[in-house]
């Protein structure tokens, strides 16, 4: 087993639905994105912005464009106008999921 | 019937770029120019500029725009379609008119698209069932409607086909999705059936990979090294073919890139659940989406499927919801972290001394530099000689949130040292206002299209 970041093998790209925000992370061949639904489970992704989702994950896959869709219901203190947050949109929550760390077999 | 259309976005919210239309029009080869102005909250700040002047409530950056590119749009036959009306379509119908009138321009058609619009009527149709309740919450609207500021239904492409049909070349709405912008030109020049769901769900699709303008171009972009001339991004361009497909591009010699990485991260923006997109004209399927590079700068998108449209109609309200204050302290020199701390402990320990306290959730202090986007993600930086303290709080009394914003300035001068940036002002309270989405019966929006000649 071996750790690579998320950003080693997707891009992404995260905006806002209400309260909660949307992450897409986007393999770029299909081995990263089986390497992908393996590993970035909801209870990894959640973990992951454990400070600051503070309600569910939800996963979705999108196949033919090689993406996983995740949405983080509660994470931007408040959403719109009644967050304090300097990033109440959440468009920065793609490019901290390319940070994350997952384990992969060394053959993989 | 052309063979192919040219529909371009230039503009993806109140506030996007002011030379991409113009430039669009120049050098786009374009039919249709697109503009989406609005966003959840673009309604309520429209619906506040309303109530001070009747004559307001819309999007006044689109009158400059069109002093600047209708006579060259009306010699290039191009057609302008635009969400621009915000909560007053006809104020800014009449405003676009006088500025036609200026040019000394003749013989254009314009048309406005009404009936989004439900606030005055919100009463009666929740007399006649409508029950408003938040999709997210489950709440009653009984809870905030006399805090209502603005409440539109989001409506689709039909009304303005019916323009197109008209004769309209300008046409003006209100809360049309982003995504009929796009649409109504291929269903007027293709003659598509609102039957037709696979070729809505396509037209759908293209109008949501436009609808952010250079985020599917080459705009926050994450391999944004390999993308060439961001200063000089040229604004998305789709060609439309009758079947369906079509192609997602940009204008030559343009800056920017479009490839199949730029337009997948755009398809993943602000998406749900990607089986079931839910527009007012058709429930569209992202898991059938076939991408691939035609050509540089060039992506070719087919295979899309679409269901039929729903009962409902989504419906846009927004409340008043307390208020809210900013302020921001840089802090420099040894332990710049350790003393940004302290004055925020300070801020909040001199509010309490004067009885005023506000809730663990309506407190935020944020380190800019150390934690602010990617809390508890990554590593945090060492040893750090500057850092920007932002602290906010939020009530619903307004005066408690004025007072937090007169305790910030001082700690320049009764704080720890090396702290400055002090600019702009006590930060004032300003009204929160709250998305309250909902749904509702679809049969009980009737849309209007009027047509006026210059």
């Amino acid at each position: 087993m071996t750790k690579i970041k998320v950003g080693s093998i997707a891009h992404s790209r995260s905006g806002d639905k209400g309260a909660g925000s949307n992450v897409g992370v986007i393999a770029y061949d299909k081995k990263s994105y089986e390497i992908l639904d393996k590993t970035l489970t909801p209870e990894a992704v959640k973990k992951h912005f454990s400070k600051i989702c503070f309600g569910s994950v939800e996963k979705y896959c999108v196949p033919n464009l090689l993406a996983l869709n995740f949405i983080l219901n509660d994470s931007l203190g408040g959403g719109g106008s009644a967050s304090l947050k300097t990033d109440a949109q959440g468009k920065t929550h793609g490019q901290a999921i390319l940070l994350m760390e997952i384990e992969i077999e060394i053959d993989e | 019937m052309k063979t192919k259309v040219r529909i371009a976005n230039g503009q993806g919210f109140w506030g996007d770029s002011i030379d991409a239309p113009v430039n669009l029009v120049k050098y786009g080869k374009i039919d249709y120019l697109t503009l989406d102005y609005l966003a959840e909250v673009t309604m309520s700040i429209m619906q506040k500029l309303k109530m001070r002047n009747p004559e307001m409530g819309y999007a006044s950056d689109f009158i400059d725009l069109i002093e600047k590119i209708l006579p060259e749009c009306v010699e290039k036959n191009i057609k302008i379609i635009a969400n621009a009306g915000g909560v007053n379509p006809m104020a800014c119908l009449n405003k676009i008119i006088e500025t036609a009138k200026k040019l000394g321009l003749k013989g254009i058609k314009f048309a406005v698209v009404e009936g989004d619009d439900i606030l005055n009527s919100l009463d009666g149709l929740m007399e006649k069932g409508c029950e408003f309740k938040n999709m997210d919450t489950n709440e009653a609207i009984i809870k905030i409607r006399n805090k209502v500021l603005s409440a539109n239904a989001y409506i689709g492409a039909e009304p303005i086909v019916e323009a197109l049909r008209m004769g309209a070349s300008v046409i003006v709405t209100g809360r049309s999705t982003d995504t009929a912008l796009t649409m109504a030109p291929m269903i007027y020049e293709f003659n598509w059936s609102l039957k037709d769901y696979d070729k809505l769900a396509s037209g759908t699709i293209a109008g949501h990979i436009i609808e952010c303008g250079a985020q599917c171009t080459g705009g926050n972009f994450t391999k944004w090294q390999e993308v060439p001339d961001l200063a000089n991004v040229g604004y998305p361009i789709i060609e439309a073919y009758a079947d369906g497909s079509f192609i997602v591009t940009k204008p030559e010699d343009s800056g920017g890139l479009v490839s199949i990485d730029t337009v997948s991260e755009q398809l993943l923006y602000e998406m749900g659940n990607p089986e079931s997109y839910i527009t007012p004209d058709v429930v569209a399927h992202f898991t059938t989406i076939h991408l691939e590079e035609e050509s540089k700068n060039r992506v070719k998108v087919t295979g899309i499927k679409g269901s039929p449209e729903t009962p409902t109609l989504k419906v846009s309200i927004n409340y008043l919801n307390g208020y809210k204050a900013i302020g921001q302290l840089t802090i420099s020199g040894p332990d710049a972290l350790a003393k940004a701390k302290l004055c925020a402990e300070i801020v909040w320990k001199r509010l309490e001394k004067i009885g005023i306290t506000f809730t663990e959730e309506n407190k935020l202090v944020e380190y800019l530099g150390v934690n602010t986007c990617h809390e508890g993600i990554g590593n945090a930086p060492g040893e750090i000689t500057e850092v920007v303290l932002r602290i906010g709080a939020k009530d619903k009394d307004k005066s408690k949130v004025d007072r937090f914003g007169k305790e910030i300035a001082p700690l320049v001068t009764s704080g720890p040292p090396g702290v400055t940036g002090f600019a702009g002002g006590r930060p004032k309270a300003t009204e929160i206002v709250e998305y309250w989405p909902a749904l509702m019966p679809r049969e009980l929006i009737t849309t209007k299209v009027t047509i006026r000649e210059v």
